[in-house]
């Protein structure tokens, strides 16, 4: 239908919009500043909206029942090192929509929380989504490594120059950390690449490497992806970037950066060394379940309201990782919803912590309660998103992390039977948040003033709800997209596995 | 003039060396004769004559060896003297302005920038060991007084007698290893001493050469364990001549290393591994880790650049075509990087002189964005943070450690890389996340050309790595 670069568009519109906003100046009297603050948000924001709206045509284009790349463009670049090679298959597509879908939401939670240095932060938002949507779409490994990296900058600037107190040790935790972990992984891409000689995903998916080599590349990813995902022991990163970030920073870094690591197990690691991810399903199983319980149950005992939602989301990440390496179709198929479901939940309830943040500035959970009382519509929000995290049925929450069990239940039924209480715990930690924030009596002075959501927060926070509803009602057009690269995926690794048998 | 040409066989091929050595003598006998007041048409007229030298440079494709193979151009050399010619030429230019402001400007500064660059461009000619001394010692001789061209600064002067002891030292190493390998080999051009080690073997006394003369090249190029003069004589020196050191010289000895261990040394390729091996290693290291407690941003930069040039022997070690094509790709990428910071640098100027603390660059993001824009990209880059210029020029030198599966030197050297990370992103902490005190004056116009050219050179790098790959590449082919 359409002949044009879909992908490129969609990936490098965010960048435009940056560099539009680039020669904006901003004057140094009222008048003038607030106007060009007003114009900064509104491009950024355009950007964003009419980046979202292309990227649905990617979803419209899509052809549900092929298990291969589709769309694909591929141009050379540097001989025959890397080349310009992007394209969106099942397991890809949802997760350029779900990047295009939270930006909006990131400008307008920064509308009137961000007055220093709005241009600048606008602009690193833009182009953190253009290496985000990247790494979704890259077909090189090596376009995809530049990605997944370059994705450091924006974001090491946003949470160290617009975050809370500690932002400068949180953010210098979150760009060593996750380098750290990414260099092994160019090494490991190297060697792929002397292996197979030639740094293309499509092709390097039907190249068999040796078994010996497949553990240490295997070890090598891991260390890059058990880094971003985050997977205990590695996830003391994520609470301290989570509280110091701003509000839209979060939503990010909760929305779309942890989906970089599950995306990367799907994509690199299970095709294409099954060897050793065979090798490995105990490793990823054990941390998993560690992560769930005992995350869980660090959660419980939090008194920083994103910290709390921080650590859940490292339990979450754990049902993901363990629903994938279950390796059949119940647990991917799972691990992929929960992984678009978890974006959309942990984004609001970043989102609407934002909220009260922003009239009170503290996020200690014991600085408030009864706040029902004064801002009605807020608490049945906040429930919804609370109820979405624990996964009750209805919302999308629940979908995900029923197959996953499902899923796990028949690889191996004791590492579903510890992860099921890690569902009771979570109720246990959300609810109990719920109930110290939302309920009990206004006895608080300060909080006797609070306003409930004003019209820019209900534009923010309804369609999420919306989202996480019907996705939890009505979950086919997920599945529908990932339903035939799933079962290629699992086909290949099947054969794979049975062929070094024998 | 013409009949010369034709009957000194091969004189063309040294013409732009010819222009430079007659063009030096004429710029100091205009200097001599219109006293103090000619360093400014003297350093027009130097910026005039180089680019004069690398246009003929460039449009010339006569390729071969001259002077009874002593001089030998070839397409890596061409493109290594351009680097040089290119890294000479903006150091002139960004001289200008400080150097009158600090009342130092005199006009032998441009015209020993010319006398090293030609001694540079020798070294990277050079096909035998006689003719590598003879560069070599010209180079070092106008660099040392180049040091301590600011002869009233007790910094300057004694950032210069450092560097002519340790220099001479040095020399003298080289100049030994170079006796016993023409001892043990009976040859001292580059070919010959290949010739004779293949059918000889190796013998004990022809290592102790080969030892000997890496330990005098690796002084030059400073990788640890000669880097010592290093933080010293960055940090003595005037900010611009620091800026010619951390560029062109340092492009002109890689080039001259790799000559001598992929042409000379080639058969006994297992032996000068181990030893680039260390070298590497040990300088990624210790630069990464010592430039962690500096406050001063030049003694930083130069425990930057002792650790860049360990980056640079990753590719080197391997001692295949792919490596040495990492190489030139790193020396370019890194010429350009620092080059572009040290405008910075010589940016930093207050009311009351010039500043030199990195805490002095706190605030620039608000006061000055444009400059902390570009600084944050050179800073990245110098990191290796894709999609910036660094990360492609590191990328190149670990995929050929990788292809000769030198895994130890692989892992270490992207763990260093990690660890200089945290200095980088410190100084980009300092800009952008602390709060400022005053501003720095506006930048002269020159700075800002150069330190665009290299910001928008780092950051939209992948756009023109392609073609520039090739070109790399076929300079690099020319050496095998």
């Amino acid at each position: 239908m359409f002949d044009m670069p879909l992908l490129t568009i969609v990936t490098f519109l965010p960048l435009v919009g940056a560099l539009m906003i680039l020669p904006i100046t901003m004057g140094d009297k009222d008048g003038e500043f607030e106007l060009a603050k007003r114009n900064v948000r509104n491009v950024a924001l355009f950007t964003t909206i009419v980046t979202f709206l292309i990227s649905l045509l990617i979803w419209v284009e899509f052809d549900n029942s092929v298990a291969g790349f589709q769309m694909e463009e591929n141009v050379e670049w540097i001989g025959p090192f890397m080349s310009y090679h992007l394209g969106v298959d099942g397991i890809s597509m949802l997760f350029v929509i779900l990047t295009t879908f939270l930006m909006p939401f990131a400008i307008l939670a920064s509308w009137t929380s961000i007055t220093k240095n709005i241009k600048q932060y606008m602009i690193a938002f833009l182009i953190l989504e253009t290496f985000m949507i990247g790494v979704f779409v890259a077909l090189d490994i090596m376009v995809f490594y530049v990605f997944f990296e370059a994705g450091l900058i924006p974001m090491f600037i946003i949470i160290g120059v617009w975050g809370g107190k500690r932002r400068v040790y949180a953010s210098f935790k979150f760009f060593l950390y996750t380098l750290l972990g990414s260099v092994l992984m160019l090494l490991a891409i190297m060697a792929m690449y002397w292996n197979a000689g030639t740094t293309d995903i499509s092709v390097l998916l039907t190249h068999t490497f040796p078994a010996q080599m497949q553990t240490w590349l295997w070890l090598a990813f891991f260390a890059s992806l058990a880094v971003k995902m985050p997977m205990w022991p590695v996830h003391t990163w994520l609470p301290d970037a989570h509280v110091e970030a701003p509000t839209a920073g979060s939503v990010i870094l909760a929305g779309v950066l942890l989906k970089m690591g599950g995306y990367g197990f799907l994509r690199f690691s299970i095709p294409m060394f099954p060897l050793a991810t065979a090798d490995f399903t105990w490793l990823i199983f054990a941390l998993s379940v560690i992560a769930i319980i005992y995350t869980s149950l660090v959660a419980l005992m939090q008194e920083d309201m994103k910290k709390l939602i921080a650590y859940s989301s490292v339990a979450h990440m754990g049902f993901v990782t363990m629903g994938m390496f279950a390796l059949n179709n119940f647990g991917i198929q799972g691990s992929i919803f929960q992984m678009l479901s978890h974006g959309l939940v942990s984004g609001a309830l970043f989102l609407s912590v934002g909220v009260i943040y922003d009239r009170m500035h503290t996020r200690e959970i014991d600085a408030y309660g009864g706040v029902v009382h004064r801002m009605p519509k807020y608490a049945v929000v906040f429930m919804i998103f609370t109820l979405a995290n624990v996964g009750l049925p209805v919302t999308s929450g629940f979908v995900g992390e029923f197959l996953i069990l499902l899923g796990t239940f028949q690889a191996n039924s004791t590492v579903a039977f510890l992860a099921t209480t890690g569902v009771v715990l979570s109720a246990a930690y959300a609810l109990w948040l719920y109930r110290r924030v939302i309920f009990g009596r206004l006895e608080k002075e300060s909080l006797k003033s609070l306003l409930d959501l004003n019209s820019r927060e209900k534009l923010i926070l309804y369609p999420l709800v919306v989202a996480v509803i019907f996705f939890g009602v009505y979950p086919t057009p997920v599945f529908d997209v990932t339903q035939a690269s799933v079962d290629a995926l699992l086909t290949n690794y099947h054969a794979a596995i049975s062929q070094a048998g024998n | 003039m013409t009949n010369l040409i034709t009957e000194i066989p091969g004189l063309n091929l040294a013409l732009p060396e010819l222009i430079l050595a007659i063009g030096a003598m004429v710029l100091l006998m205009i200097g001599v004769y219109s006293g103090k007041s000619a360093s400014g048409l003297v350093s027009g007229l130097a910026i005039a004559l180089l680019v004069a030298a690398g246009f003929m440079l460039f449009t010339s494709n006569e390729t071969g060896t001259a002077f009874s193979d002593a001089f030998i151009v070839d397409d890596f050399a061409k493109l290594m003297k351009l680097l040089v010619i290119a890294g000479s030429v903006l150091a002139i230019t960004m001289s200008v302005n400080f150097m009158r402001r600090e009342q130092i400007d005199k006009f032998e500064f441009p015209v020993l920038i010319i006398l090293a660059t030609l001694g540079m461009m020798l070294m990277v000619s050079a096909n035998g060991l006689i003719a590598l001394y003879l560069g070599l010692e010209l180079q070092s001789l106008s660099l040392y007084v180049l040091a301590a061209i600011n002869r009233d600064s007790v910094r300057s002067t004694e950032a210069g007698l450092k560097y002519f002891v340790l220099g001479a030292l040095s020399s003298g190493m080289l100049l030994y290893g170079a006796s016993m390998i023409y001892g043990f080999t009976g040859h001292t051009d580059f070919a010959g001493i290949a010739e004779a080690m293949g059918g000889a073997g190796r013998s004990l006394g022809l290592i102790f050469g080969l030892v000997f003369l890496m330990a005098g090249l690796a002084f030059k190029i400073s990788v640890v364990p000669f880097h010592m003069w290093t933080p010293d004589v960055y940090e003595g020196s005037p900010t611009p001549v620091t800026a010619f050191f951390s560029a062109a010289p340092k492009v002109a000895a890689m080039s001259m290393l790799i000559r001598v261990v992929i042409d000379a040394f080639e058969p006994i390729a297992s032996d000068w591994q181990q030893i680039l091996v260390f070298m590497a290693i040990a300088s990624m290291a210790l630069g990464a880790f010592a430039a962690i407690g500096q406050t001063n941003i030049k003694r930083l930069m130069a425990y930057s650049s002792i650790s860049h040039m360990g980056f640079a022997l990753v590719g080197l070690a391997p001692g295949t075509q792919a490596g040495v094509n990492g190489v030139i790709l790193y020396m370019i990428v890194y010429m350009v990087m620092t080059l572009g910071t040290f405008v910075c640098i010589l940016s930093m100027r207050r009311k009351d002189g010039m500043v030199e603390e990195i805490g002095d660059l706190a605030g620039l993001s608000k006061n000055n964005p444009t400059m902390a824009l570009f600084l944050t990209v050179l800073m990245f880059s110098l990191a290796g943070i894709p999609p910036l210029a660094g990360f492609f020029a590191k990328y190149f030198v670990f995929l050929a450690a990788i292809q000769a599966e030198l895994y130890t030197l692989a892992i270490i050297g992207v763990l260093a890389s990690v660890v200089g990370a945290f200095y980088y992103i410190r100084i980009i902490k300092i800009m952008w996340f602390d709060e400022g005190e005053d501003s720095f004056l506006p930048m002269p116009g020159e700075l800002r050309l150069v330190l665009g050219a290299s910001g928008v050179f780092v950051a939209v790098f992948y756009l023109f790595a392609g073609p520039l790959f090739a070109i790399t590449s076929g300079a690099a082919s020319s050496l095998f």
